[in-house]
């Protein structure tokens, strides 16, 4: 980034909650039903009906709340957001305005020098989702779903604090994390129950007041996230340094041509309305449920890093990775826990080998085709040497493919590693033998060719050999 | 008199229970004759929206058989008629208003399966200003309703078609929905005994929503007694209304046998004020007078702030209406406007057809005291004002069991009287927008006659009083027989 | 996708009409609203006026909102907004789909369907 600018990004992620029933409504939420047969009379404002609002919107918010330190409003307000559009049945939006569940929370995210930086959380207001249009197929018309109507958000806004797109794929996924651990969102980026706005702005460094900032929508993705914002910051920089003006404005992400566009021509902005909605009372809140709530945390990702560093002892950047998500951080600790085998030789594993796997085949750590206890009877056959880390890759490969645990897959391929001191001997008697010269200048000094007899042992016996044992053999058979 | 000497439809609702149980005739009978009223005086009237005979005639042979073998609900086989804004399964629910005149509900109201399930026979559905919104029922689109005491005049509104059906002895009873006075005022410029209960006392749902803050569903009868009848089966919590509220319903048949006695009524100086015409309040001054000889106290009361309560009332009244009528779009149900353009144009065009004048002004003062830049001199300012109102009710009642006096600043006015005006037309209900703004209960009972029009008395009373004040209006239509008049040529 | 869309819905007052100079008016001299503020509000409310009802709409709405106007002398400092009637506390219901698909019943009321879906002139963006 051009050094003379600041660049200032604020964050707001919606992301859906998983109930099972809509926010307002007893309408399914499920993903990926036929158009409209699960929007209820509710979801499709008919006339005469009334919104009751679901418990566990209400809990879920508490509990994110809580899980970003924030406080968990005693009494907050929904709001009728009111504008004409085709997939708002109602023609307003229930949200939260003035009084939002929850307000003042924070996170921590690595910044782009790898510190650590406190990122605020402004607020996190309940709302529901809009349908969807299918603009193609239709003529000319659009056909309009409202299945999804209804569907609980939980809108987080943050505090302006972020200074690259970097940090603000940093804090939207430390968020993404978050949701996952407390089990309030299923957090999928595809079916877009989870998405956020970015509000990015720049200003000269060193400059107090905040630039004039745009919206950007439509960022569906992590990597959206950043090169939109990218997009953005560049615009900006060279319109003004062109001498022009950043205009307030919203702008659309197109994804195809990797820039952001403006959504309507700049006489137009909104004028939402906001009041209280009549048909719904104040929320209220006590102690006693937040007590309750909090009781139902679990430890988050912040805290499970630390406890793997001082439990484990393992990198700080490898316990970081482990606990993005709760179940590779349960994976790992199955592995860690049931595994002879040095904690942080788990945590390799299971960082590099496994996970390549995993992405390669595209396939979650729940529904990896090596358990956590197949992985550990793995380990344990390197610790106790059995076979060595280079047969293990081919032992781990096979586990994959479901030929069975690495003791039957050792034994079915007979990679047990040989130990006996007198086979090796005589192996590395049957070498030196056959490579007299070579022999003659090893003992003259050339001490480099040790490598090329153990090379030599191992292709003997088939890499089986116990590498360490070889080495010693060779050097006191070769003085 | 003696009920058995009664035509079939001038008996009350209690009156043709008793005949119902006594085999004199048999519901099946009951609701044929009174389908027959219903035809022969819907051209003079214009009460009904839709008359639903077959379904009707249906529930009368089950309530029949019902009886029968000993079962049905407590209103087993007594008729009754809903006012156009009550969504019925499978049943034209236009709310008086162009863009429903096509739509047929897909499920019943609370108040309406209530009923139902209490063995109450659906007659039809009852005409009304366009979506409750007037004070004359000259803004529905089906035409205006006329009043039976004398059809050039209007039976005011907006319940007006469920008001003139009951003062025309077509049926015994009616529901309505009051928001400013929109079953308490066509009950007072009818004869008709009508409540308006507490706020949350009856579920809102299915009721199509003007003002959800104020809208609050009640009846129009022919006395105490029967809308006693009624809002015992209508009141109760209803899980799908969240501002439904969770209070025990009393027995309001048995308690109206509560003397008046030792009752504290207040009376509002400001209520007798110029804007009240001389024969009304002498009327109301002569009930006062009947209950205070039957043992009741009154006591003067002031509500400091109630002036401001109409205009309050319009800005809280369209606001909430401008954000609860955007639904209406043309895009699910309801009239949508031929060959639309654009998105912008089915908009525009389908709402701007199907809405009529009154509606439109509404929803666009709405819009304006919400919009950016007016929300705080508006929307926020009335709804500090509402709670002046409120607090002022909330001292009074700490003296006084109820608050008496003129339901309407006169008797009923002749059609397209006041249609120029909006704010003469909104100044007609300037006695019984206070009771919504605080959420309290109102009845008005018929208490005289003025040049041979129908006066009514309004008695409000605290948070889920209506005990009380159906035990009051009940002794005083003991006293009186104001509520037994039927206009001359509906007898 | 289209959520984001949602705001391309939403107009403003102008800024011009953002500046209305009535309320500063005398109470004794109304301030009627503007033939263009009218139209802009019927736009806000998607509400299409005819040309004849055009000048009617003017002049009444001005006669609502100079009425209403009354409200600005009344002391309210210290005074809370009452949203509601009842003092209460939002009831909450449990987490259980009670719904089944009633969409081909339901649609029987809708103008316009094809294939389950509503439809509506093409959403332009």
């Amino acid at each position: 980034m051009s050094g003379h600018w600041e660049v200032v990004i604020g964050l707001e992620v919606h992301t859906q909650l998983a109930t099972k029933s809509k926010i307002f409504s007893g309408a399914s939420t499920a993903y990926g039903a036929d158009p409209n047969t699960q929007a209820c009379l509710i979801d499709l404002g008919y006339p005469g009906v009334l919104p009751v609002l679901n418990a566990e919107v209400v809990r879920m918010a508490a509990k994110f709340g809580l899980a970003v330190n924030a406080r968990i409003a005693p009494r907050s307000v929904f709001a009728r957001k009111n504008y004409f559009y085709p997939d708002l049945p109602k023609g307003y939006q229930i949200s939260q305005y003035e009084l939002p569940i929850v307000e003042s929370g924070e996170l921590f995210i690595r910044d782009d020098e790898g510190n650590e930086k406190r990122i605020g959380i402004t607020r996190a207001h309940l709302e529901e989702d809009a349908g969807k249009s299918v603009h193609a197929g239709f003529g000319k018309s659009s056909g309009i779903d409202l299945n999804r109507a209804g569907t609980p958000l939980l809108e987080i806004v943050s505090e302006p604090d972020l200074r690259s797109a970097k940090e603000a794929v940093a804090y939207m996924r430390k968020i993404h994390s978050i949701v996952r651990y407390l089990e309030i969102s299923d957090g999928n980026m595809q079916e877009g129950s989870f998405r956020c706005d970015a509000n990015v702005s720049v200003r000269p460094r060193g400059q107090k007041e905040l630039g004039t900032r745009a919206e950007l929508k439509n960022l569906n993705s992590f990597r959206f996230v950043e090169k939109a914002i990218n997009y953005e910051i560049e615009r900006q920089i060279e319109l003004i340094e062109d001498g022009g003006e950043v205009v307030q404005e919203t702008r659309l992400y197109d994804s195809d041509k990797d820039e952001t566009r403006s959504m309507r021509s700049k006489e137009e902005a909104n004028d939402y309305r906001y009041f209280p909605d009549p048909d719904l009372l104040p929320v209220e809140i006590d102690d006693e449920f937040v007590e309750a709530v909090r009781k139902t945390l679990p430890e988050l990702p912040d805290a499970k890093q630390v406890r793997f560093v001082s439990q484990y002892e393992l990198k700080a950047a490898d316990a970081e990775i482990l606990t993005i998500s709760r179940a590779l951080a349960d994976y790992y600790e199955a592995v860690a826990g049931s595994t002879s085998a040095v904690a942080q030789v788990a945590a390799n594993w299971v960082i590099g080998d496994l996970s390549a796997l995993l992405n390669k085949e595209n396939v979650d750590i729940q529904k990896s085709r090596i358990s956590a206890t197949k992985l550990a009877g793995l380990l344990d056959r390197i610790a106790d040497s059995t076979i060595s880390g280079k047969i293990a890759k081919e032992v781990f490969e096979a586990m994959w493919s479901g030929e069975g645990s690495a003791d039957e897959i050792i034994e079915a391929k007979g990679l047990k590693q040989i130990t006996d001191t007198g086979a090796i001997e005589s192996i590395v008697d049957a070498v030196i033998e056959a490579n007299p010269g070579q022999a003659a200048e090893f003992r003259a000094g050339k001490e480099k060719l040790l490598g090329f007899f153990v090379g030599q042992v191992m292709k003997e016996t088939g890499g089986k050999a116990n590498p360490g044992q070889v080495n010693q053999i060779l050097k006191t058979k070769l003085k | 008199m003696g009920e058995g000497d009664q035509a079939i439809h001038q008996r009350t609702l209690a009156g043709l229970a008793k005949g119902l149980a006594a085999g004199e005739f048999s519901s099946r009978e009951l609701t044929e004759a009174l389908l027959e009223r219903i035809a022969k005086h819907q051209a003079t009237l214009n009460a009904f929206i839709t008359v639903t005979a077959d379904q009707a005639l249906d529930q009368a042979d089950r309530a029949d058989q019902a009886r029968a073998s000993g079962n049905g609900g407590p209103l087993n086989g007594l008729p009754i008629v809903h006012k156009d804004l009550f969504c019925t399964r499978g049943v034209l629910t236009t709310c008086g208003s162009r863009i429903l005149d096509n739509f047929v509900s897909p499920y019943d109201a609370a108040v309406v399966e209530r009923l139902a399930a209490a063995g109450a026979i659906m007659l039809g559905k009852t005409n009304m200003d366009e979506f409750a919104m007037g004070s004359s029922n000259e803004t529905s689109f089906f035409g205006p309703v006329a009043n039976p005491w004398d059809t050039k005049l209007s039976p005011g509104g907006s319940s007006g078609g469920s008001a003139a059906a009951v003062a025309a002895r077509i049926v015994p009873a009616a529901t309505g929905t009051d928001t400013g006075g929109s079953i308490r005022q066509p009950a007072a410029l009818t004869g008709t005994t009508g409540i308006k209960p507490t706020y949350g006392r009856v579920s809102r749902f299915g009721m199509v929503a003007f003002a959800s803050s104020l809208d609050q569903a009640g009846v129009i009868t022919r006395s105490a007694e029967d809308a006693a009848m009624l809002l015992g089966v209508m009141a109760g919590h209803d899980v799908r209304d969240s501002t439904s509220v969770d209070h025990p319903v009393p027995d309001y048949v048995a308690g109206l046998g509560k003397s008046v006695k030792g009752l504290r009524i207040g009376i509002v100086r400001q209520h007798f004020d110029e804007g009240l015409d001389s024969q009304c309040a002498a009327s109301v001054k002569d009930a006062l007078k009947s209950l205070e000889d039957a043992g009741a106290e009154l006591v003067d009361v002031d509500l400091p702030n109630i002036g401001l309560s109409v205009p309050t009332y319009y800005v809280v009244a369209p606001a909430e209406c401008s954000s609860n009528l955007s639904r209406f779009d043309g895009v699910r149900f309801g009239h949508r406007a031929e060959k639309p353009e654009d998105l912008l144009d089915l908009y525009s065009r389908s709402r701007g057809e199907g809405f009529g004048a009154e509606v439109k002004r509404r929803v666009m003062t709405g819009t304006y005291v919400l919009s950016a830049g007016y929300y705080d001199a508006y929307y926020l300012k009335a709804q500090k004002v509402r709670q002046l109102i409120s607090q002022d009710f909330r001292n009074a009642f700490e003296n006084v069991d109820v608050i008496a006096g003129p339901t309407a600043p006169t008797t009923a006015f002749a059609i397209g009287e006041k249609t120029d005006d909006p704010i003469t037309m909104y100044l007609n209900d300037i006695y019984t927008i206070g009771a919504n703004l605080a959420g309290l209960p109102g009845i008005s009972v018929p208490c005289g006659l003025a040049d041979g029009l129908p006066v009514g008395l309004q008695m409000v009373g605290p948070h889920f009083a209506e005990e009380a004040l159906l035990a009051c209006a009940y002794q005083y239509q003991q006293l009186t027989d104001w509520h037994q008049r039927a206009p001359g040529g509906f007898l | 996708m289209d959520t984001t869309l949602h705001k391309a819905a939403g107009i403003i007052l102008p800024p011009d009409l953002l500046h209305l100079s009535h309320r500063q008016e005398s109470p004794e001299n109304p301030v009627s609203l503007t033939k263009e503020q009218v139209q802009h509000i019927a736009t806000l409310a998607r509400l299409q006026l005819e040309d004849r009802e055009s000048d009617d709409v003017v002049e009444k709405l001005s006669r609502i909102v100079d009425f209403v106007d009354q409200l600005q002398a009344a002391p309210t400092d210290d005074v809370l907004p009452m949203a509601h009637p009842l003092n209460m506390s939002q009831r909450l219901r449990a987490d259980e789909v009670s719904e089944t698909d009633q969409r081909d019943f339901v649609q029987q009321n809708a103008p316009s369907t094809e294939g389950g879906y509503y439809l509506v002139p093409k959403v332009i963006e």
